[in-house]
């Protein structure tokens, strides 16, 4: 049984294999070949997340409901802290919706180059479909979540408006956020072992950072931009005014946002493809 | 099977210079952040360079692969031996684009898939059929390829019946199974495996060797790193031998394969030669064979035919009533064969010994003769001639290694129908 060769007479550009001296392009036509591999990684996650348990996809829902309640009794009506004039439920679970998504992409992020170990270091994809995959399966769970709001927002009898068409926007957001923040750990978790230790420190710090507990509305109108600096920020802000219509309306603060989180983004690949060659080495 | 396999002048692979280097801080199991960090507030700039010096004190260096160089042409199949640690799976590793090269470069034309581990990627909790698609996926098999192959690939594997139960039901045997069936059928333009033929139960096996007989046959390109001599001198046509990073030897199979295996039985310390030719002693001088040409391999061994064997003798002093013995070792010394010839009258000076066979089925590879001379139970001289001698025929024995004996006897075999019937 002969197979027909290809029959060219000039022999095609050669794949060369060298030592990277930290190159930087990200070579995204790459991507586009392995895409069908990201499907399967996600597909695989998501899969295996519904067969292992139906605790699996409560908890996500379960712990935003949770830390809403916990949040509603304390924060809102025994500090009675401003809460744009939402009902207290409302207000934080609007928030800890994008908010549980993003922190649970993160810590998945960290994870899954050491998890992935054995897929690394014997076959070849562009190693950035492991953060991306971690990502995009983190939203089932969003998914989930977001129909308790859907419910929760019936419940309470609010309404949204035309605001919410801008709602998948700032569901991208969040998305590049916790991508451009995931490769950055994702990579240093591959190198430095230590890394994911501090991950929920630093999840349990942003989320006060941003306004999940509180409202903007407490930060001084002139300091706002800066605040926006934290990505997280402009995303829940905008989860918030989207569905509800309260609270501030996309402004400066968003503007800082996605400047922000463009910049973490870029670095973040930048030096996710700089460690790319070692991460099979120590991995 | 014997397909035309005309190489292609188009090079597939090309690697000069190739080298990896590990660097190994003997005191660290890993890398931590805060000592990292703690470096770097000592010298800031190394933080953001991909270099990991500053951290220990102390770092060692091993190179796992050092100037490595060569070609292999579209439609070849290369084996790749060497003892373990050698530098075979590192070199796969670079060629594969799992682990940067250190030095050098390679080149590689056409698609590459390399086969490192059967099985990467099986999750326990999905079904045999979706792991069907995950392996796939995750070898380089586009979706659609995945699904026409599918029933083939069940076929294989032996399993129709537990598509539907998840991996953890399996057996290791079937997981195996099922790994190596969706691995068999890659239909890459170039194809890198590590010694991972040598799995599963004799009939799987031999379908397995089947397989790959196939893919080889068809034209594609193999890059193949094995322990198995056996199959390594049936599927390919050319051997690197790597030993401690460094390519040692490339060329034809048989060369290189009964080199490699004379090393590995002569082990790391090779005896100090006795240097033979010293005046006035009673000495077995050499050994050759009888016909070899001046351009052959004087211990090379490569017909199934007749063969003579002669050892040139110097006797110092006459014999009276010699006792000479001859024994054929194998490469592990074991005795192979062995003959003694009682009452030799020998005059001093030099005296050929000669054996002549009629055949030497021997299994191919390194053998070692031993030759002595005693005389009224004083030994005169005994002596485990070196070169070895190679034999590089045809093997025409099982194609499994364990299964191979000693005899690599030339026979005639036949199945008829009926009963009692002679098989000639």
């Amino acid at each position: 049984m002969a197979t027909a060769m290809p029959t060219e007479l000039v022999a095609p550009e050669p794949v060369r294999i060298g030592p990277s001296h930290g190159a930087l392009h990200i070579r995204l036509n790459e991507l586009w070949t392995y895409r069908e591999l990201l499907y399967f990684f996600v597909w695989r996650d998501i899969k295996v997340r519904y067969k292992q348990t139906i605790i699996g996809l409560a908890w996500a829902v379960l712990q935003p409901f949770l830390t809403m309640l916990v949040f509603s009794l304390f924060f809102g009506r025994l500090a009675k802290l401003p809460t744009d004039g939402l009902p207290y439920p409302i207000f934080y679970y609007c928030a800890l919706v994008p908010w549980g998504y993003f922190a649970t992409s993160l810590q998945n992020a960290t994870n899954i180059m050491v998890e992935q170990q054995r897929l690394i270091t014997k076959i070849y994809f562009p190693r950035v479909v492991l953060p991306i995959s971690a990502v995009l399966s983190g939203l089932v769970d969003f998914g989930a979540a977001f129909g308790v709001l859907i419910g929760l927002m019936a419940y309470y009898r609010i309404v949204p408006g035309r605001a919410t068409l801008l709602l998948p926007g700032f569901l991208l957001l969040a998305m590049v956020t916790a991508l451009g923040c995931g490769l950055w750990l994702s990579a240093l978790n591959a190198i430095y072992r230590d890394v994911r230790y501090v991950v929920p420190f630093l999840i349990q710090f942003w989320m006060f950072a941003s306004p999940v507990a509180y409202s903007t509305v407490l930060v001084p109108q002139r300091w706002r931009w800066i605040y926006g600096v934290n990505p997280m920020a402009g995303v829940i802000e905008g989860f918030r005014w989207a569905l509800t219509g309260q609270g501030l309306a996309p402004g400066p603060l968003t503007a800082a946002s996605a400047g922000a989180v463009m910049l973490v983004l870029l670095s973040g690949l930048s030096y996710f493809r700089r460690m790319e060659g070692r991460i099979a080495d120590v991995v | 099977m014997s397909i035309q396999r005309g190489f292609d002048l188009t090079p597939a692979i090309r690697v000069s210079g190739l080298g990896k280097r590990y660097r190994i801080a003997p005191h660290q199991p890993y890398l931590a952040l805060r000592d990292r960090l703690e470096a770097a507030l000592r010298v800031p700039a190394r933080l953001w360079k991909n270099e990991r010096s500053g951290v220990s004190e102390k770092r060692g260096e091993i190179w796992a692969l050092r100037e490595v160089a060569f070609q292999v042409q579209r439609g070849e199949v290369i084996g790749v031996i060497g003892r373990n640690g050698a530098g075979k799976t590192t070199l796969l590793k670079i060629l594969s684009r799992v682990t940067e090269p250190s030095a050098g470069s390679a080149e590689i034309w056409g698609a590459v898939r390399s086969l490192l581990e059967v099985g990467t990627g099986f999750h326990p909790e999905l079904t045999g059929r979706e792991n069907i698609f995950l392996n796939g996926a995750i070898l380089g098999m586009k979706r659609r390829e995945i699904q026409r192959k599918f029933d083939e690939i069940v076929a294989f594997a032996e399993v129709p019946e537990f598509l539907d139960t998840p991996l953890k039901h399996y057996s290791s045997g079937m997981q195996t199974r099922l790994a190596f069936a969706v691995a068999a059928h890659l239909e890459p333009e170039i194809l890198l495996v590590d010694e991972v033929l040598a799995v599963g139960d004799l009939a799987f096996q031999k379908k397995c060797l089947g397989k790959m007989d196939e893919v080889a046959h068809a034209g594609r390109t193999i890059f193949f790193v094995s322990h198995q001599m056996n199959q390594v001198r049936r599927l390919c046509s050319r051997v690197l031998w790597i030993d401690s990073g460094k390519l040692v030897m490339d060329g034809a199979v048989a060369e290189v394969v009964s080199a490699y295996e004379s090393a590995m039985s002569r082990g790391e310390s090779e005896e100090p030669r006795r240097a033979r030719g010293s005046e006035g002693e009673t000495r077995f001088m050499k050994w050759y064979f009888a016909d070899a040409r001046e351009d052959e391999h004087p211990n090379r061994l490569e017909s199934l035919g007749e063969v003579t064997v002669r050892f040139e003798l110097r006797l110092a002093s006459a014999v009276r009533r010699g006792h000479h013995g001859i024994a054929l070792f194998t490469a592990n010394r074991e005795l192979v064969w062995a003959r003694a010839l009682d009452g030799l009258r020998l005059p001093p000076g030099l005296h050929t010994v000669s054996y002549a066979f009629p055949c030497l089925p021997l299994r191919p590879g390194p053998y070692f003769w031993q030759v002595s001379l005693w005389e009224e139970g004083e030994l005169l001289d005994s002596w485990d001639c070196l070169p070895e001698m190679i034999v590089a025929t045809p093997n025409l024995q099982h194609a499994r290694d364990d299964w191979n004996g000693v005899l690599n006897l030339p026979c005639e075999a036949a199945v008829t129908e009926g009963e009692g019937v002679e098989v000639a």
